[in-house]
C-alpha cells in the first residue's frame, strides 16, 4: 500500500470538487456572510437584488446570510455523526469478524437489531425528549443520530473482515504470536481503509439527511442556523405556495449538492474496490487510444491506468 | 427454513428492543420531560387526563421499575397504547385510520420503485459505458435530495403552478370516500405526485446497486456460455439479471426502513392523512403518548414489512432453502 492509486475518473474528480467546495464553506461561511442571519432590521419579503443576493425572509433577515452560516452546522453535526458513527461501527463490525462464534451473533444481532428499527422515527422519538438544551447543541444531536447510522458500516466492514480473518499475513501475524488487539488494529484495520472510507462518506451523507429533517421537522432549535431550520422557517411562513423560491430552493439544492458530491467520491472507491466496475468508466477517448473496442465485450473486462491508457496497455484480468 | 426461523427470531428480538426503548427513554432522560409537560398542561386538561399520562409514564408512582415494565408490557399486550393528550382518544383508534394510508402509499411506491430500479439497472449494467452512463449522476442527485425538499418542488411544479397533479390530502373532497368508482378514481389522482416523489427519490439506489451486481455478473462463465450457445440478447440479460438481483432482494428489507423514514415527511409536504402526518403533529404538539404509539406501530409494520421481503428472497433463490444463510 505504498503509493494508493485513487481513480480519477471524472465522477470522482467532480464529487471531490463539490465536496472540497462546502468544505472550505464550512469553514469560511460565517465570515462571509453580508450580514448577522439573525438580525430581522431589513424589509421583509423582498426579492433578490444586488443588497440581497437571495433576498430576505418574512421576517427580514437576509436569506444569502443563512444560506454561509447555515453550512457550518450542518456540516459540524454530519462530521461529527458520521466519524462516532464510523468508530461505532469499526469497533462493532471488526470484532464481530475477526472473533466470530458467540461474540459475532451478538454483535451482528446488535447491529441487524439496528438496522430493522426505521432510523428517522427513532430519532424523532429520542429527540422529541431531550431537553431544549440538547436540542441546541450540535454534539449533542450528532451523537444521536451516529446511534441510529453505525449498523449498516458495521455489517459491511465485518463482512469484510471475515474474508481478510483467514488470509495468510494474518495467520503469519497470529503464528509470531501477535495479540488479538494488535492484530485487529495493524493488521486488518489498513486493508479495511477502502471499505472504511466509503463507508465514513456514507454515514455523513445519511447524517446530514436526518440532520436537516429534524431541523426541518422542527426538533432541532430554530435558533441555530442550518440548511433544514431555513427549510423550516420557508415551510412555515409558505413560501413555496408563494412562490418565494429563493427562500426554499437554495437550502434544498445546496444540501442535494453536497449529497451527490459524496456520492460520486462513493462510486470511485467502489471502483477502486471492484475493478470490474472501473472499465464502465472509461472514456470513448481513452478506449479508443487503447484500442480495446467501444463497448466493453463479456467476459472481457480491461483494467486501464489512466497513465498507461496513451501506450495501449491493456491487462485482461 | 433455518434462514426464515433466523430472520424471524431477529424480528422478535428488534421488535423487544424497540417496546424496551420507548418504555426506557421517557423514564431515562435528564430534565424529566414528562413532568414539565405535565406542568405546562395542567388547566387545560382534566384531572383524569393527567392522572392517565402519570400512569403511562410511571411518575409519582411507588412502583419499581421493573413493575412498571411489566405493566406496560401486559397493557402494549391487550392493544392498549395510551391516550392521545391532544385528541383526547385512544392511540389505537387514532393509528387505525391512518396506517392504511400510510401502507398503500408506501407500499405501492416501494413495489414500482423496486421494480422500476432494478429493470434499468439490469439494462445500465449490460450496456456499461454506453450514453446510458450519464442516467447515473442525475440519479445520484435525486438520491441525495432529501424527500421532502423533492416533494415541495414537485408540489409547486406540478401541482399549484402547472396544475397537473390534484394536491394536498389524499381524495377530492367532492366524492363521499366509499367503494366506488369516482372514490377509486380520486385516490388514484392525488396518489400520483406523492408516489411519484418517492419513486424518484429512492429508485436510483435500487437502480446503482443492480448496476454494479449486473456488471460483476456478466463477467461470469455462465453468461459467456449463454452468449456462445446463441440465445438471443434479451433471454441472456434476463438469465444474468436473475442471478444480479438477488443482493437487491436481499437488501430489500434494509431499504424499507430507510424508505419509510423518507416517505413519513412527503404525507407532510401533501398533507396525505397518513402516520408520518400524525407523528409530526404529535411532535409539534408534544404528546408523548401517541409519539411513542406511532412509533411502536410503524416499526412492528416495518419488521412484517421485511419478513415479507425475506420470503419474496427465500422462494427466489432455491439455495437459502437449503444453507443455513446469513
Amino acid at each position: 500500500m505504498s503509493s494508493v492509486r485513487l481513480p480519477r475518473s471524472p465522477k470522482v474528480l467532480v464529487g471531490a470538487g463539490l465536496v472540497a467546495f462546502f468544505a472550505v464553506l464550512t469553514v469560511v461561511g460565517p465570515y462571509l456572510a453580508p450580514y448577522n442571519p439573525s438580525n430581522t432590521n431589513f424589509n421583509a419579503n423582498l426579492t433578490p437584488s444586488s443588497a440581497h443576493w437571495l433576498g430576505t425572509t418574512a421576517l427580514g433577515q437576509d436569506i444569502f446570510s443563512q444560506l454561509l452560516v447555515g453550512a457550518r452546522a450542518t456540516m459540524i453535526v454530519a462530521i461529527v455523526a458520521g466519524v462516532v458513527a464510523t468508530i461505532l461501527s469499526v469497533t462493532v463490525g471488526v470484532s464481530a469478524g475477526y472473533l466470530g462464534g458467540k461474540s459475532d451473533e451478538g454483535l451482528s444481532l446488535l447491529s441487524n437489531v439496528f438496522l430493522a428499527i426505521p432510523g428517522l422515527p427513532l430519532l424523532i422519538v429520542i429527540d422529541s425528549y431531550l431537553p431544549a438544551g440538547g436540542r441546541s447543541n450540535s454534539f449533542v444531536i450528532g451523537l444521536v443520530i451516529s446511534l441510529t447510522g453505525w449498523a449498516w458500516g458495521a455489517r459491511v466492514l465485518r463482512a469484510q473482515t471475515m474474508s481478510l480473518r483467514n488470509r495468510d499475513f494474518v495467520e503469519a501475524a497470529r503464528i509470531i504470536g501477535e495479540s488479538r488487539f494488535r492484530i485487529m488494529v495493524f493488521e486488518i484495520a489498513p486493508n479495511l481503509l477502502p471499505v472504511l472510507a466509503s463507508s465514513l462518506l456514507f454515514t455523513i451523507l445519511y447524517s446530514i439527511g436526518a440532520y436537516v429533517t429534524l431541523a426541518y421537522v422542527g426538533l432541532t432549535s430554530t435558533a441555530v442556523w442550518n440548511w433544514g431550520t431555513m427549510l423550516y422557517w420557508a415551510q412555515a411562513n409558505n413560501a413555496p405556495l408563494a412562490g418565494q423560491w429563493y427562500w426554499f430552493v437554495p437550502p434544498g439544492v445546496c444540501i442535494a449538492l453536497i449529497g451527490t458530491g459524496l456520492a460520486l467520491m462513493n462510486f470511485g472507491i467502489d471502483e477502486f474496490i471492484n475493478p470490474r466496475l472501473r472499465s464502465a468508466g472509461l472514456s470513448s477517448k481513452v478506449r479508443r487510444e487503447s484500442g480495446l473496442p467501444r463497448r466493453p465485450r463479456l467476459g472481457f473486462t480491461p483494467v486501464l491506468r489512466p497513465r498507461d491508457a496513451s501506450s495501449a496497455r491493456a491487462g485482461v484480468r | 427454513m433455518r434462514m426464515l426461523a433466523r430472520r424471524l427470531s431477529l424480528y422478535v428480538v428488534t421488535a423487544w428492543v424497540a417496546i424496551t426503548v420507548n418504555f426506557l427513554l421517557p423514564r431515562m432522560m435528564p430534565g424529566n420531560p414528562v413532568q414539565q409537560l405535565i406542568g405546562k398542561l395542567t388547566g387545560s386538561i382534566t384531572p383524569q387526563q393527567v392522572h392517565a399520562i402519570e400512569l403511562a409514564f410511571g411518575i409519582g408512582l411507588n412502583q419499581g421499575l421493573w413493575a412498571q415494565y411489566t405493566g406496560y408490557l401486559h397493557q402494549l399486550f391487550v392493544g392498549n397504547l395510551g391516550v392521545s393528550i391532544t385528541l383526547s382518544s385512544p392511540v389505537s383508534t387514532v393509528l387505525k385510520s391512518a396506517v392504511p394510508w400510510t401502507v398503500g402509499l408506501i407500499g405501492v411506491s416501494t413495489i414500482l420503485s423496486f421494480l422500476l430500479g432494478t429493470l434499468s439497472g439490469a439494462l445500465l449494467g449490460w450496456f456499461r459505458g454506453s450514453r446510458l452512463d450519464s442516467l447515473i449522476p442525475v440519479a445520484t442527485f435525486f438520491q441525495a435530495v432529501p424527500y421532502f425538499f423533492l416533494g415541495t418542488v414537485m408540489l409547486l411544479v406540478f401541482g399549484s403552478s402547472l396544475h397537473w397533479f390534484p394536491v394536498l390530502g389524499a381524495y377530492s373532497q367532492s366524492v363521499t370516500p366509499g367503494w366506488h368508482w369516482d372514490f377509486v378514481f380520486s385516490l388514484f389522482r392525488y396518489g400520483e405526485l406523492p408516489v411519484i416523489t418517492i419513486v424518484l427519490s429512492s429508485v436510483a439506489g435500487w437502480m446503482l446497486g443492480m448496476r454494479n451486481m449486473m456488471i460483476t455478473m456478466i463477467a461470469e462463465d455462465f453468461v459467456l456460455m449463454a452468449v456462445a450457445k446463441g440465445l438471443p440478447r434479451r433471454k441472456v440479460i434476463m438469465h444474468a439479471a436473475r442471478n444480479a438481483v438477488l443482493p437487491s432482494v436481499a437488501n430489500l428489507s434494509l431499504a424499507i426502513g430507510l424508505v419509510v423514514s423518507g416517505a413519513l415527511l412527503v404525507e407532510l409536504v401533501f398533507n396525505y392523512p397518513g402516520v408520518g402526518n400524525l407523528l409530526l403533529q404529535a411532535v409539534l404538539n408534544e404528546d408523548y403518548p401517541l409519539i411513542q404509539g406511532i412509533f411502536l406501530v410503524i416499526t412492528m409494520t416495518v419488521l412484517a414489512a421485511n419478513l415479507l421481503a425475506d420470503i419474496f428472497y427465500f422462494v427466489l433463490d432455491p439455495r437459502t432453502r437449503t444453507e443455513a444463510a446469513v
